[in-house]
């Protein structure tokens, strides 16, 4: 895949992602798509995984930390081939494994998260083990800065600075907004990088909708021996739909008829320009 | 003779189950390199330290963070590993209950979750290092076998059984010194309870630590009254033996259930919901921890400020019969 190709799967998937939300009538729409670039170069230019072979042991593991962007992982992995599109018609459905969060009923999905602070300890364990095993596949997370508050998290940055686990990547979809405000309004985490360092991480700060940044930083390696690695993507609630971006409300709302089609035409110009 | 000597006389004193859990963990683990501990700074009242010394690469410490305790050790279940989560039963049950929930059972990722020094084994150190809810608050998530073993013998097979078993455990030991309660050899399954004394006249059902003093109370009830009472170890709480209770129910004998838990939400509720919604019509009467701020004290002074004694049992059961 070319890198204009990969460019334009960012704009199917974020007309993906709106698609079934504008369906479900329910979904996180501005988090899914500040999020949505990183998944879209996570599954096609970082991550060893395949549909057909998913539980195969060595392969690289993901575990979506900020679970209620799931539409994002979902349409991503769809496009991947883990499962077809047209199951995501069920999504948030009676009886569908499509729900608001990942479940490993799922092709594709690691482990059920959605409450929060939760994927990171998860991947720790994860990252130790192939470590014990001596086997060289590698661990994501991705975590919503709303969830940093979390206690669970800063026991686990503890823990993979102490067993020095380089096979270990986590990224903040650093969007600065959650559900009640700014970041800095409900509870300040300023400083994240003097604060990782400190922890004993290594740390990158990228521009979150720039792919060919978040390759980079996610695909050459530990960002230092002996560290895990953290990448700060700084990105922006609702990216790509402009009465969506940095707007609160679109935390978890839902487009109107009107604004289905709006996005949808933004999306196609977007489209077009590349 | 007072009760407290009574057994004695008659049964082999073993060890504290925590650290027959501990020497069959080491066992486990010279064959098994997939077997790991992992342990919250607990690894000294978890008796894990010989094998932290004997098995460096299969121990993972995290430090005192109960919540990355069951995370991690989820990871490392999903990753393949035999992951033995160790900890305080207080801590582990109370701090890391939605790791549990969401990490381990939602997940199914089969950690075995320990909890030491369980109930009231803690004494004087008070409610804080107490676990009287862990059955009620594990009993309410789907996906979790639940077991207290009454013995040396049960604790060793529960923990062999756990380390093949597919499915998330609770292994929940104290730290006393415990008597085997039973002939060994027998076969121990999960969900299946064993009878330690026969009787019939009254069934007496207990779990963990206090399998013990319902067997003393048994033998005091025969030799003082002639009365025949069954003691009945129900080491799993969850899935329950209901064959063994339908058994109970048919003959409507009384029932007396006794756990170092509170009565909300343990094993007695979980024994009278099957029996009542079979429409048993057993006598029934449950004996745990009040819903109450706990007495303090040491563990025994506690148990037997509620009746969790040779002599409170004896007592129930004689006014229960009268």
């Amino acid at each position: 895949m070319t890198d204009s190709e990969l460019k334009i799967k960012s704009v199917l998937l974020r007309k993906n992602l709106l698609k079934y939300i504008y369906k479900a009538k329910a979904g996180h729409t501005g988090g899914s798509l500040s999020c949505v670039d990183t998944l879209n170069v996570l599954y096609n230019r970082v991550l060893n995984v395949d549909p057909a072979d998913f539980k195969n042991p060595n392969r690289d593991r993901y575990i979506q930390s900020k679970g209620h962007c799931v539409e994002a992982l979902f349409v991503t992995l769809a496009d991947r081939g883990f499962f077809p599109e047209s199951d995501l018609e069920t999504l948030c459905q009676y009886q569908s494994h499509y729900i608001g969060h990942p479940t490993k009923k799922v092709n594709g999905v690691e482990q059920n998260t959605g409450a929060l602070g939760h994927g990171l300890p998860i991947c720790v364990g994860e990252a130790i083990a192939a470590k014990l095993d001596g086997k060289s596949h590698r661990v994501f997370t991705l975590l919503g800065d709303g969830e940093m508050p979390e206690g669970s998290n800063w026991e686990a940055f503890l823990s993979a600075a102490h067993y020095k686990l380089d096979n270990l990547y986590a990224i903040l979809d650093n969007n600065k907004q959650q559900i009640t405000g700014s970041n800095q309004e409900v509870m300040n985490t300023d400083s994240l990088r003097e604060k990782l360092e400190a922890f004993g991480w290594a740390v990158r700060e990228v521009d979150g909708h720039d792919l060919d940044q978040l390759e980079k930083a996610l695909n050459q390696g530990p960002l230092e021996a002996g560290k895990p690695s953290f990448v700060i993507a700084h990105t922006i609630k609702g990216k790509g739909i402009s009465y969506m971006e940095s707007v609160l409300k679109w935390h978890h709302g839902v487009p109107s008829p009107e604004q289905y089609e709006l996005a949808m035409t933004e999306l196609d110009t977007a489209e077009a320009q590349i | 003779m007072e009760l407290d000597k009574l057994a004695e006389m008659d049964l082999r004193m073993g060890k504290a189950n925590q650290e027959i859990f501990a020497e069959t963990l080491e066992k486990l683990a010279a064959k098994d390199r997939d077997i790991v501990a992992v342990t919250s700074d607990s690894r000294g009242s978890g008796k894990l330290v010989p094998f932290g010394q004997k098995f460096p690469q299969q121990i993972v410490e995290v430090g005192i963070a109960e919540q990355n305790l069951v995370g991690v050790a989820a990871g490392l279940a999903s990753a393949g590993k035999k992951a033995f989560a160790v900890s305080p039963a207080c801590f582990l049950t109370a701090r890391a209950l939605e790791q549990i929930k969401n990490d381990v059972a939602y997940s199914d990722n089969p950690v075995k979750l320990v909890g030491i020094s369980a109930g009231v084994s803690y004494g004087a150190l008070g409610t804080t290092h107490h676990s009287l809810h862990d059955f009620a608050a594990l009993r309410a998530i789907n996906n979790l076998i639940i077991v207290a073993p009454a013995d040396n013998f049960e604790t060793e097979q529960a923990v062999l059984l756990a380390s093949q078993s597919s499915s998330p455990v609770y292994l929940r030991f104290g730290k006393k010194a415990m008597p085997f309660l039973s002939e060994e050899n027998q076969k121990f399954e999960f969900g299946k309870a064993r009878i330690v004394r026969e009787g019939s006249d009254l069934t007496i059902i207990a779990n963990g630590e206090t399998v013990y003093p319902a067997w003393k109370a048994a033998k005091a009830l025969d030799e003082r009254h002639g009365i025949s009472a069954k003691v009945v170890s129900m080491h799993t709480i969850k899935p329950l033996d209901t064959q063994l209770l339908d058994g109970l129910a048919a003959k409507r004998k009384p029932i007396i259930t006794v756990e170092e838990h509170m009565v909300n939400g343990g094993l007695g509720e979980a024994c009278a919901s099957y029996l009542f919604q079979k429409g048993a019509r057993n006598r029934f009467q449950i004996m745990g921890i009040p819903d109450e701020y706990t007495v303090t004290g040491s563990q025994m002074e506690i148990l037997g400020h509620y009746g969790i004694s040779p002599e409170g049992i004896l007592a129930r059961a004689e006014q229960l019969l009268k």
